[in-house]
C-alpha cells in the first residue's frame, strides 16, 4: 500500500511540476528567433514566471519520491511503473492545459510507455 | 503551410537537443562521479567529495549539457504542446539502447529490443500530429 502512494506522489508530482512548467512557458511567450539574446532574455521572463516556481517543488517531491522508492523496491519494477507519468501526463495535458489529444498522439503515448516499461525492465 | 512547416522543424531540432543534451549529460555524470568514487557518508567524506567534484572538468562538462537540456525543454514548451514534446523525448531510451549496443558492446534483451521498437513506432506517430494545438502568445504580445 504504501508503495502505491509514494508512486502515486511520484506521478501525480512530475506531472504537476511538468504541466505548471509548460504552463508557465506558455504565459512568458516563445522567443521570437533561437538566438543567444533571444534565448536570454525568454529565460528572464520564464524565471519571473510564478508557474515556473510553482513546478519546481513539484519536481524535487516527485525525485524525493523516486529516491525513497528505489530504497524500497528494484529499479525494474520502479522506473517501469513510473512510465505509467505518460499517460497521466496526456490525461494531465488533455484537461488542464487543453491540449488537443489526437487518436493517433493517445496510441504513440501508450506505445512509449508500454516500450519504455519494457526497456526499464531489461 | 510554410509556418507549420517551421514549427514542426524548430520543434525536432529542439526535441534532438534534449535528448542529446540529457544522454550526454548523464553519461558524462556517471564517469565523472565513478572517477570520483564512492561517497563516505560522513561531514569530511562529503566535504571531501565536494572539493572534488566543483574541481572535476567532467563533472562541469555534465552540468553544461543538463543545462542544455533544461534550455531546451523550456524553450520547446513555450510553444509546442507538452503532449507531444513528452512522449517524444522518450526516443532518449532507444538511442541509449543503441549507443550501448555499438560503444559498449552490451547484450540487450529481445524484450528490450522490443520495447525499443515500440518507443520508436509510438515516437514517430506522435510526431506525424500537429505539435501545437493551444494558442501561444508571442514574444511580442507577452
Amino acid at each position: 500500500m504504501r508503495v502505491v502512494l509514494v508512486l502515486a506522489v511520484l506521478i501525480l508530482g512530475s506531472t504537476g511540476g511538468e504541466i505548471a512548467i509548460t504552463h508557465g512557458m506558455k504565459s512568458a511567450g516563445e522567443p521570437e528567433r533561437l538566438r543567444p539574446r533571444a534565448l536570454v532574455q525568454f529565460l528572464g521572463r520564464a524565471l519571473r514566471n510564478g508557474w515556473f516556481w510553482a513546478g519546481i517543488p513539484l519536481m524535487a517531491l516527485s525525485f524525493y519520491s523516486l529516491l525513497v522508492l528505489l530504497s524500497w523496491e528494484p529499479i525494474s519494477l520502479v522506473i517501469p511503473a513510473s512510465a505509467l507519468s505518460y499517460v497521466v501526463g496526456t490525461i494531465g495535458a488533455k484537461y488542464i492545459l487543453r491540449e488537443d489529444v489526437s487518436l493517433a498522439r493517445w496510441v504513440g503515448v501508450l506505445l512509449v510507455c508500454a516500450g519504455v516499461a519494457l526497456v526499464a525492465a531489461g | 503551410m510554410a509556418s507549420e512547416r517551421r514549427l514542426r522543424i524548430k520543434t525536432l531540432v529542439m526535441v534532438f537537443s534534449m535528448v542529446v543534451c540529457a544522454n550526454a549529460g548523464d553519461l558524462l555524470l556517471k564517469r565523472g562521479m565513478s572517477e570520483i568514487g564512492p561517497v563516505q557518508l560522513t561531514i569530511r567524506g562529503i566535504a571531501e567529495a565536494f572539493r572534488l567534484i566543483v574541481t572535476s572538468g567532467t563533472v562541469w562538462a555534465a552540468i553544461l549539457f543538463l543545462t542544455g537540456f533544461l534550455v531546451s525543454y523550456m524553450t520547446v514548451l513555450s510553444w509546442a504542446d507538452y503532449s507531444y514534446v513528452m512522449p517524444a523525448g522518450a526516443f532518449g531510451y532507444a538511442v541509449l539502447t543503441f549507443l550501448a549496443v555499438i560503444f559498449l558492446h552490451e547484450s540487450v534483451s529481445p524484450r528490450r529490443w522490443f520495447g525499443v521498437l515500440l518507443i520508436c513506432v509510438g515516437v514517430l506517430l506522435v510526431g506525424q500530429t500537429k505539435p501545437r494545438t493551444t494558442e501561444v502568445p508571442s514574444e511580442a504580445a507577452a
